[in-house]
Order: structure tokens, then C-alpha cells, then sequence
């Protein structure tokens, strides 16, 4: 892992609505600048949470996040969003056309400038035209990316961007997602599919009851896990997987 | 034309409630008690507001009794509109502050460029219209804001990354509601005198006024409000979306009410 980590989670804790089961629980974690690190773990475990307090749409109870060395919490929160991109689980086009869509994340945004963005999600410029919310899900999502995109972000937090897509939507989104990394753009992806772990990820984050179990790359995962890291790989992960929004 | 209809005139009049009460019994529509109830309740509502109105617009009667009419009908509104949407955070204080604004600037350009006259008969009808225009609409948009950032908060969230402020990310939701309150009342303003005739007016004609002199207070009226009804949901549909985000540009938790 780099010296010098994109994020720094130093004894973060996330309170959760009842007292004593906290969502994260004192997290230590470095994130690295490049590639795409994957965080999984069992339903309620704080994947969300952890990607909500690196754009503060959720904010530590005590604790702190860096982002290259700086803590969030004295950044600009709206900067600091513009900087972070963010993909939720389920797609979230706006009403209006794609390019209006576009337009909210970067305004005044010319057609060539858009239709460059649409191209790197793979979405040709005759969907500028299209009203966003009637594309397909798969269509829906890559447009938010392209969204977020507009922004120009030095990272992206991508939150189980997959889970209501269909198996093509979601290998498209991946093999995006490997392209954009290696534009250098660092991505922190969180996941339940265990299969999706394997194909996408330079580095595995298990997070367990708010805490992280393991930080590992995938090859070495297995080997180095420890029991109860060994018992949730082994299970089927995610017969609740339902992707939860852990708040 | 004498205006008193006298209390016999009333009694007659109430024989059009069996009429209602004939077609609900014909019809088995099951409302029969609630007609009575209603029209007894009204009936009895007004007679006691007539009494009040009695009292305060005497003639010799200081006009700080109307202030006062004026501050428990805001306070009376306020708190009717809390009751219809409880669930919505900071309502009572809102509406509060909405009615009292409504009330400033209506009352202020009518009364202030004397439009009419300074005095109860004037103070306390103009008042009623105004927070009672408004109160449906207020209740309205505070109802849509709420749920519609409770539940487009997916939306929202994702504004809110993209860098948007809490204000601009809650704008499309806002504007829709305020829109929504506000189209009703566009829509009778355009009916007016085609398809209706507006109370005021009506009453004012029963009462033996010259129906252009009629005419003339119902297009103010109709003005005002407008304005207030503008003014209060706008104060309403703003101030609700402001406190559901926090400072630092956030959604609060909502919950959804059981229903």
C-alpha cells in the first residue's frame, strides 16, 4: 500500500440510531491512491456508512477522515463533494434529459464537453436528447456515473452500484470502473457479491460489526483471513444481501 | 333591499339541509349524521363569531380589539395547521411567522395606501380572508415538501454529491410544491365571475351594496389573496426544506409516519 494513503480513517466512530451497536466502531483504515479497493462484508457491517463519512453525507461521532492528509471535517463540505464522486446502489436519474442531468453536476456544460463524458460511460452523444429516468437501469446508471464524472473527481466512492442491475449491466459498470482506475482515478467500491470482489478488486477490505477485519489483496485474502473473515468468505455471503443502506 | 333575513329567514333556509339530508337517506349514501352535525356545527360556529363580531366592530369599540381578533385567528391557524401535519418538523413556529408576514404585507399595502380604511369593519374581514384563503395551501406545501424530500431522499443525496447546496438540491422539490399550493387558487382567480360568483361580492350585493362598487372590493380581495397565499406558502415550502437539512449540507433523518 502507499506511503501516502487518498484516505485516512483514524478511529472513526458512527453512532447508530440505538445506543451501543455502533455503524462504525472505532475504523482505522488507509485507503490507497490507486486502483480499485473493494469493501465487503455481512449486511449492517457499516460499508455504506464507511462511504457516506468520506463525502460527509454522514459525519464521524468521533474520529477522523483525511483525504491526502487533510482532515474533511475542515474542507468545504461542497468542494470536497465535487472532489469525491459519488455512485449509489440504486441508479437516481433526475427529471429532464440526460444532458440536463449532466447539467446539474457542471452547468453551462457544452454538448462536445458532455458528449466526451457520455463516451468515457460508453453512452453515445444521441442520449444528451433522452429523458434520463426512461433509460434501462443499466442505461440509468451509467448516466449517473457520467454525472458524477462532470464534477471531475480525484476519487470515486461507488456503493454496491451494481446490485439492481442485470449480469451485463454489471460487467459493463465493471469493466468501466477498471478503465476509469487506470486513468487514475481511485475507486472505493463496496460490494456483496464476493464473485465481484474477486474480478474487480487490487485490494480487499472486510469490514465486520463496524470494524475492518482485514485489509488484504484479493490472492492473499483466503490464506491470511482471519476465523470469523474465513467463516463469512465461506458462507454464500449474501443470502441477505439485499445491498442495505445501512443508517 | 332589506339584508336581514331575520332568525325565521335562517329557519327556513335550514329546511335546504333536508333536502341534502333527503338525497343521502334516497341514495343510501350514509352521510345523514355528518350533514347534521356539520350544518349544526357551523350554524352554531357562526353564531358565536357573530357575537364575537358583534363586540368587537361596536362603534365605539376600541380597534385593539381587533389586533387582538386579528392575533388569535393567526395563533387559531397556526396551530390548525400543525394539528394537520403534525409530522412535520417546526410547523407551528413556520406557520406562525408565515400568517404574520402574509398579514404585514397584505394588510400594510391595503391599509397603508388606504385602500381602505383603518377600522374594524375593515381589519377583521380582511384578515379572515387572508389567513383563511391561505391556511389549505400552507397546510399543502408543508405536507408536499416533507414527503417529497422523505421520499425522493435517493434524489436528493445524489444532488447533494454532485456539491449542491442543501438549498439548491432541495429546489425542484420545493418549487413543485409551492406550484402545486398555488395553481388552486390561479385556477379559481380564473374562473371568477364565468363560472362563480366569489362571496364577497355575493354578500356584498345581498347586502344592498351597488354590485360594481360589489365588483371592485372583489377583485382587491381577490388580489390579496393571491399575494397572501403566494407569500405563505412560500415561507412555508422554504422553511420546511431548511430544516430538514443541517448546516452542513445534509439530509436529516425522516422517518415515515405509520399510518
Amino acid at each position: 500500500m502507499d506511503v501516502e494513503p487518498r484516505f485516512e480513517f483514524e478511529s472513526v466512530r458512527v453512532d447508530g440510531r440505538n445506543a451501543g451497536s455502533p455503524r462504525l466502531d472505532d475504523l482505522s483504515l488507509r485507503v490507497p491512491k490507486h486502483g480499485i479497493t473493494v469493501v465487503v462484508g455481512p449486511s449492517g457491517a457499516g460499508k455504506s456508512t464507511l462511504l457516506r463519512v468520506c463525502n460527509r453525507l454522514d459525519v464521524p461521532d468521533s474520529g477522523v477522515v483525511r483525504l491526502d492528509g487533510q482532515d474533511t471535517a475542515t474542507l468545504d463540505v461542497l468542494a470536497l463533494r465535487r472532489r469525491v464522486g459519488m455512485v449509489f446502489q440504486q441508479p437516481t436519474p433526475f427529471p429532464g434529459t440526460v444532458r440536463e442531468n449532466l447539467a446539474v453536476a457542471q452547468p453551462g456544460l457544452s454538448d462536445d464537453e458532455a458528449a466526451e463524458i457520455l463516451a468515457r460511460c460508453l453512452l453515445d452523444r444521441a442520449f444528451l436528447d433522452r429523458p434520463a429516468t426512461e433509460l434501462s437501469g443499466g442505461e440509468q446508471q451509467r448516466v449517473c456515473l457520467a454525472r458524477t464524472l462532470a464534477t471531475r473527481p480525484e476519487v470515486l466512492l461507488m456503493d454496491e452500484p451494481t446490485s439492481a442491475l442485470d449480469q451485463p449491466s454489471t460487467f459493463g459498470l465493471e469493466r468501466l470502473a477498471r478503465r476509469l482506475s487506470g486513468e487514475g482515478i481511485p475507486i472505493l467500491w463496496v460490494s456483496h457479491d464476493l464473485a465481484q470482489m474477486a474480478r474487480i478488486a487490487d485490494l480487499v477490505v472486510v469490514l465486520m460489526h463496524g470494524r475492518v477485519a482485514q485489509v488484504a489483496e484479493p490472492a492473499l485474502l483466503v490464506g491470511t483471513a482471519p476465523p470469523d473473515v474465513r467463516a463469512f468468505l465461506a458462507s454464500d455471503a449474501e443470502s441477505d444481501g439485499s445491498g442495505e443502506h445501512e443508517q | 333591499m332589506n339584508s336581514d333575513i331575520g332568525w325565521s329567514g335562517l329557519g327556513i333556509s335550514a329546511a335546504l339541509v333536508a333536502i341534502a339530508l333527503g338525497i343521502s337517506a334516497w341514495q343510501h349514501l350514509g352521510v345523514e349524521r355528518t350533514l347534521l352535525w356539520s350544518s349544526l356545527r357551523a350554524a352554531v360556529q357562526l353564531v358565536l363569531v357573530g357575537v364575537a363580531l358583534h363586540f368587537v366592530l361596536a362603534a365605539h369599540r376600541s380597534i385593539g380589539w381587533s389586533w387582538l381578533w386579528l392575533a388569535a385567528m393567526v395563533g387559531f391557524a397556526s396551530l390548525t395547521v400543525w394539528l394537520r401535519a403534525r409530522d412535520v418538523p417546526g410547523l407551528l413556529p413556520l406557520a406562525l411567522f408565515a400568517f404574520t408576514v402574509s398579514l404585514a404585507v397584505t394588510l400594510g399595502v391595503l391599509l397603508g395606501l388606504q385602500v381602505f380604511p383603518t377600522d374594524a369593519r375593515t381589519l377583521v374581514p380582511l384578515s379572515g380572508l387572508i389567513v383563511g384563503n391561505s391556511l389549505a395551501a400552507t397546510v399543502l406545501v408543508g405536507r408536499r415538501v416533507y414527503e417529497e424530500l422523505r421520499d425522493k431522499r435517493g434524489e436528493v443525496e445524489a444532488r447533494l454529491a454532485l456539491g449542491q447546496s442543501a438549498r439548491d438540491a432541495a429546489q425542484p422539490y420545493v418549487r413543485s410544491a409551492i406550484r402545486s399550493a398555488l395553481i388552486p387558487q390561479i385556477e379559481t382567480t380564473k374562473a371568477v365571475g364565468i363560472i362563480f360568483l366569489p362571496g364577497a361580492m355575493t354578500g356584498l350585493i345581498l347586502a344592498g351594496v351597488d354590485p360594481l362598487n360589489a365588483v371592485r372590493v372583489q377583485i382587491a380581495v381577490m388580489y390579496v389573496v393571491l399575494a397572501s397565499v403566494a407569500t405563505t406558502t412560500s415561507i412555508v415550502g422554504l422553511g420546511v426544506a431548511r430544516r430538514l437539512f443541517t448546516s452542513d449540507h445534509r439530509v436529516v433523518r425522516l422517518t415515515r409516519k405509520a399510518e
